[in-house]
């Protein structure tokens, strides 16, 4: 059971910097997921916790310990890997065995401890056989399974589920929550799949470009994103932008476009207020824009015709053009729509979010 | 060309091509050249030897069949014992230190540093020198008289009488084996570096990370891993040793008093230079079923 702390933790090779000033506190027994575009810095944050990298600057700390100088033998971690890392030649047993006996373990010890984990993870039947005999969840359980019977202060997680295909990797996804929930382990885990992220994660830590964009709990990432890029980042499909002007107007604040005035909602107004007469930017999440029926105000409507239908079953996608925009609409599955037909949509005006268009920090 | 002509030009090349399509043909055609060059250049010669050992022909004689004479005579000829474990001597141990520094270059290569091609490909040097060429060389630095190595170490004050290289039996082998370790490493190396880049640096991480240090990282990893690849290079490397000959052709002539003389060596003395073709054929054919088995 363990903390893990980043205090200002830089990475540069050569003359890249991969990461930048991270500041991070992952609380005890928490599920902390990195998650961004490849390139992000995210891996090699971990890497960084794990040992594996060492750090230009900054410090690192797991549970009390300051682990800079720490060999990863020494920190009490174990990771998971992203194509598994699991010793070819050896049996499945002796895989999960190998970290127990390099630490002096009893042998019995060993053998209750890989039992355990293989029950656990339902694995009992696979223990004598090699890592190229096993499908690749089997693998993925395995190396699970290597981490769990050392019982670490801390995991590490490298995208362990990228190589499954996607039906498998949405299931080992509860097991991996669940598993989580059972050892009460802090876990650090990376992904680029923001889906994965949202569903494991306790808290989620948006990264772009060596910069740690946001940390949250996945509803406030995607509710209130900090800037652009979470907001565009978190959510599938993505956010809608729409480069808007702020009038002032019988009033109002009045977001207009080529194609629509749409007038800001009241929660707004005082942020808005100083950008009257500027651009900024509108983002509007696809399940907040419905078809409009005869109660929906004027103002908070528009015109717009269908592109393209996605009739996903739960619902439906609508990629629909107004003026210049193109824009995502989550809607009903029973609404009929055709397609090229003009509809208009109906904007939730609590649900509007704003961004500056230079910054990109929302407004 | 008139039209009758060409007609007949065109039914011609499809009737080769339509006989190629037939597979069997196709494959007789294909095989036909390799078959050759194997049956003119390995088979006849191994033939022939077999014939020969099998009787007493001398250089300008004509021999005649005299069954396993030959044989039986080499097993009880002392030189031929001595020649025997000689060369069983030379072979281990020239193996061993080659398979030992060559594992240790290649651990050293496969890490990252500047200039990392060039001193890569510097290492083959020793590989490309004509192996003649070489032993030459070698055959200078460790001459009775003008050895450089006596005389640096001489000067340097190690020494104060000449190290007898090729002039003693015992000196003269390690010597042998020696340049032989020297020629050989570099194959070694760089086999075994193509082996360490085939696996995963993952691997290692997981074992750090499972707490093994570099030697047990060395031991339960890598080791197994690059067994295949070291298999396929000692057997390589055991048989091109155990029937060398130019190295020690050039560097003792298998002396002094035959203590460096290996099989073919001492069955080229027999068969070429006594001109006991037979006796000679006989003796290079006890290589053979020591070969098989390491094959």
């Amino acid at each position: 059971m363990a903390e893990v702390v980043l205090k200002s933790v830089n990475k540069m090779y050569g003359n890249v910097q991969a990461v930048k000033d991270v500041d991070l506190h992952v609380r005890d027994k928490e599920f902390m997921v990195f998650v961004g575009p490849s390139g992000c810095g995210k891996t090699t944050t971990l890497r960084m916790i794990a040992g594996l990298e060492e750090i230009t600057s900054g410090d690192i700390y797991i549970g009390e310990r300051l682990v800079n100088e720490l060999p990863p033998m020494d920190r009490d971690i174990a990771m998971v890997f992203q194509n598994y890392a699991l010793y070819p030649h050896k049996s499945v047993y002796d895989n999960m065995a190998f970290g127990l006996r390099m630490r002096k373990f009893p042998k019995p010890e060993i053998e209750k401890r890989v039992k355990d984990a293989a029950d656990i993870l339902d694995i009992e039947m696979l223990l004598h056989r090699k890592p190229r005999q096993l499908s690749g969840g089997q693998r993925q359980r395995v190396a699970l399974g290597r981490a769990i019977v050392r019982h670490p202060q801390l995991f590490l997680f490298d995208e362990p589920l990228s190589n499954l295909d996607a039906k498998l990797r949405v299931q080992m996804r509860v097991e991996l929550k669940r598993l989580h929930e059972r050892l009460e382990t802090t876990a650090v885990y990376v992904t680029h799949d923001q889906v994965e992220a949202m569903t494991l994660g306790d808290r989620v830590v948006v990264m772009k470009d060596g910069l740690v964009q946001q940390v949250g709990e996945p509803l406030e990432l995607y509710n209130q994103p900090k800037n652009k890029f979470v907001a565009g980042f978190i959510g599938s499909p993505a956010m809608n932008f729409v480069e808007i002007s702020i009038a002032a107007e019988s009033g109002g604040l009045w977001a207009n476009n080529a194609a629509f005035q749409i007038k800001v909602p009241p929660a707004k107004l005082e942020a808005l207020r100083p950008k009257v007469g500027k651009q900024v930017t509108l983002g509007i999440r696809p399940e907040a824009l419905q078809i409009a029926n005869g109660s929906t105000p004027v103002e908070s409507s528009f015109q717009a015709s269908v592109e393209v239908i996605e009739p996903l079953g739960s619902e439906i996608l609508l990629n629909v053009r107004c003026g210049t925009n193109d824009m995502v609409a989550r809607v009903d599955p029973s609404i009929r729509v055709k397609l090229h037909e003009n509809i208009r949509l109906a904007l939730d005006p609590a649900r509007l979010q704003f961004f500056d268009s230079d910054c990109e920090l929302a407004l | 060309m008139t039209s009758d002509a060409l007609q007949r030009e065109r039914v011609h090349v499809s009737r080769l091509t339509r006989a190629l399509e037939n597979e069997k043909l196709l494959a007789v055609a294909l095989l036909a050249p390799a078959v050759i060059i194997l049956v003119l250049f390995i088979a006849y010669p191994f033939v022939m030897a077999i014939w020969l050992s099998l009787t007493n022909l001398r250089v300008g004689g004509v021999g005649e069949f005299v069954g396993l004479d030959n044989f039986i005579k080499a097993w009880h000829d002392t030189i031929f014992r001595t020649v025997f474990w000689n060369t069983f001597f030379y072979t281990f141990w020239a193996t061993v230190f080659k398979l030992a520094l060559g594992m240790w270059l290649a651990l050293l290569l496969n890490r990252h540093f500047r200039m990392k091609r060039i001193i890569r490909a510097s290492m083959l040097l020793p590989f490309i020198i004509p192996t003649v060429l070489s032993t030459f060389a070698w055959r200078w630095m460790f001459d009775p008289t003008f050895s450089v190595v006596n005389w640096v170490l001489y000067h340097i004050g190690f020494i104060t009488v000449r190290l007898p290289f090729l002039s003693d039996g015992d000196w003269a082998m390690w010597c042998a084996i020696l340049v032989n370790t020297w020629r050989g490493v570099p194959f070694f190396a760089i086999t075994l570096l193509a082996g360490l880049q085939t696996i995963s640096p993952d691997l290692h991480e997981a074992a750090a990370l499972d707490g093994a240090n570099a030697w047990q990282r060395f031991w339960h990893v890598t080791w197994p891993l690059l067994m295949p690849v070291t298999l396929v290079v000692v057997v390589f490397s055991v048989i091109q040793t155990f029937s060398d000959f130019q190295l020690i052709y050039v560097l003792t002539g298998g002396g002094p008093a035959n203590s460096t003389h290996l099989v073919a060596t001492y069955a080229y003395q027999l068969g070429v230079g006594t001109g006991l073709l037979g006796e000679g054929a006989a003796i290079s054919l006890f290589m053979f079923p020591v070969l098989i088995a390491v094959v």
